[in-house]
């Protein structure tokens, strides 16, 4: 892989920033999009932008083919055994809440327990949260270990007989850390309950095979991965969703409407109702395109590659706190540190006026970093048009940023 | 580096406060209390105000955040105390045109330390680190007066 000439591809990346080359470590946030995914949903609005799944004429069917041959991409992609499985959503949040007001609100009752951990995002929170409520069931945390990790002794202990959902994400956006989630479902399941996979951090950096994983719902968003904002996946096995109810109701998801009552179309379109995200969903079909050209497994490889050379050259800077698992191994493309006496948002203003963005806050993950015992941190991420040089000068910004907080006071 | 820019950001009267922070505590008896948070980043303030006689007789924060987000908050507590509402409020809109890059009128309101945030207005993404402290102020001595009328 060579991420040179792959950065060629971001248009965006060739800037300056504050009178600096341009270094974009924020992808965990969200990542750049390659000229293929920004051509096709150019092309897409000048030539053939349609309503789909209606109408008789040209332009209609050649949308259809295009938000339908999105679905098939995805589905290949983390290898579903049905297109019935893969719907189209807004994102992750949208993909969470969807199983949690659906599947949750109808299997769940006082006594049952749902179980998440410390480092979830706040999206695979509150949803839960919320269903708990309404249904009176109790929201259970899984411990962490003290470098961040889970450990299957702790899930094999929190999760009961009287779990129904365990939801978990597959890669975690503050820790880095990659949690077993096919050890962890195998423990839902034999306890009989269900598994939720958050793979908004996952799904972009690492090949995913739901059926090997044999998880029963998959959401992750296009954004993150090389795709247009507002698009997202929830996959489901079939024989679950087919019981469960749609959450929006509409144009798009019907089958039959009558004054009183109507039905539903079949999987997976009873869960799109009204226009769907067409131009979203051929994007994210480009994005696909272009991460598989690549190879996923390349470009994990990659990034575990960066994230040891990060942890490496950072841990060496003087007060540096760097948060979860200090093995590369155990970890994906991203690092969360603090700099002692210097605010997280005071690095993020200096290292900007360096050209240098990163993300400083909670990362939506306030119980995480309660767990932390910090109230925000700042994290660098990284994604497969980065290089050791874009670390470099991040390590030279860190350096530069205690000296100038040195400094001043 | 372009230390230039950031000079106007990191004056050293801000650093000042946010390494010796002025009225720093939690007042005690029948004091105010007003609990504010910037849920975007984490930021968060409890300013307690004493208010008699329509006058801010004393003012302390205790918090956590960023140099800017601190240093406004303990730079507030010292502009407010002994103003009556109408001026503090009225401080705060200066304050708030400040943020804004507007012109502002200072009257003959002293302004002292708070004149080293106007950098903050170059950085739109530390505005609302500076504003944070004068919400909370702005919502409790906006209730005060509401009890009052």
């Amino acid at each position: 892989m060579n991420a040179r000439e792959i950065r060629q591809m971001f248009p965006i990346l060739d800037q300056e920033v504050n009178g600096k080359p341009l270094v974009y470590l924020d992808s965990a946030a969200t990542s750049q999009k390659p000229v293929p995914v920004i051509e096709a949903i150019d092309k897409y609005y000048r030539e053939y932008n349609s309503n789909v799944h209606r109408g008789v004429h040209t332009l209609g069917t050649r949308a259809t083919d295009g938000y339908e041959g999105a679905r098939e991409k995805v589905r290949k992609f983390i290898n579903a055994k049905s297109t019935e499985e893969v719907i189209f959503t807004r994102g992750t949040t949208t993909s969470i809440n969807t199983v949690a007001a659906s599947y949750g609100r109808a299997n769940l009752s006082e006594g049952d327990e749902i179980v998440i951990s410390y480092m979830e995002h706040h999206s695979n929170i509150i949803p839960w949260q919320q269903v708990a409520k309404q249904t009176g069931a109790t929201l259970k945390y899984l411990p962490l270990q003290e470098d961040g990790t889970i450990s299957l002794e702790d899930v094999r202990t929190t999760v009961t007989a009287d779990t129904k959902i365990v939801s978990i994400m597959q890669v975690s956006n503050v820790l880095g850390v990659m949690n077993p989630i096919k050890e962890i479902a195998k423990i839902a399941h034999e306890n009989g309950a269900i598994m939720v996979v958050d793979g908004a951090q996952s799904a972009p950096h690492m090949k995913i095979d739901v059926q090997d994983l044999n998880c029963d719902f998959l959401a992750f968003s296009g954004h993150k991965m090389c795709g247009p904002t507002g698009i997202g996946v929830l996959y489901g096995k079939k024989n679950l969703l087919e019981k469960m109810e749609p959450v929006e109701f509409g144009g798009e998801m019907i089958d039959f409407v009558g004054l009183y009552e109507s039905t539903w179309k079949e999987l997976p379109w009873k869960f799109e109702g009204g226009t769907p995200i067409i131009a979203g969903a051929i994007g994210l079909g480009a994005a696909i395109d272009f991460l598989e050209q690549i190879g996923l497994e390349e470009i994990e490889a990659y990034e575990h590659k960066l994230a040891a050379y990060a942890m490496e050259k950072m841990s060496a800077i003087d007060g540096m706190t760097i948060y979860g698992p200090k093995e590369a191994s155990k970890r994906a493309g991203l690092v969360t540190f603090n700099i002692d006496d210097v605010h997280p948002h005071d690095v993020a203003t200096v290292l900007d006026a360096e050209g240098i963005a990163v993300r400083a806050g909670h990362h939506c993950a306030q119980p995480l970093m309660k767990w932390l015992k910090v109230s925000a941190t700042a994290r660098a991420s990284f994604y497969l048009y980065n290089t050791e040089e874009d670390i470099d000068k991040l390590v030279s910004g860190l350096v530069k940023t205690k000296e100038y907080f040195s400094d001043v006071f | 580096m372009s230390s230039k820019n950031l000079d106007t950001l990191y004056r050293q009267v801000i650093m000042d406060h946010y390494k010796n922070p002025r009225n720093k505590g939690v007042l005690e008896d029948d004091s105010l209390t007003i609990n504010m948070n910037n849920p975007t980043c984490g930021d968060r303030i409890q300013l307690t105000l004493k208010l008699e006689d329509g006058k801010v007789a004393d003012a302390k924060f205790e918090g956590e955040g960023c140099s800017i987000s601190m240093s406004s908050a303990s730079m507030m507590t010292q502009a407010i105390k002994g103003k009556n509402i109408e001026e503090t409020l009225k401080l705060s809109k200066v304050f708030s045109d400040m943020m804004l890059g507007k012109e502002y009128d200072e009257d003959d309101l002293d302004l002292g330390d708070i004149e080293a945030l106007q950098g903050v207005s170059q950085f739109p993404a530390r505005i609302k680190c500076a504003t944070l402290a004068w919400k909370a102020m702005e919502k409790g001595v906006g209730t005060e007066k509401e009890e009052q009328e």
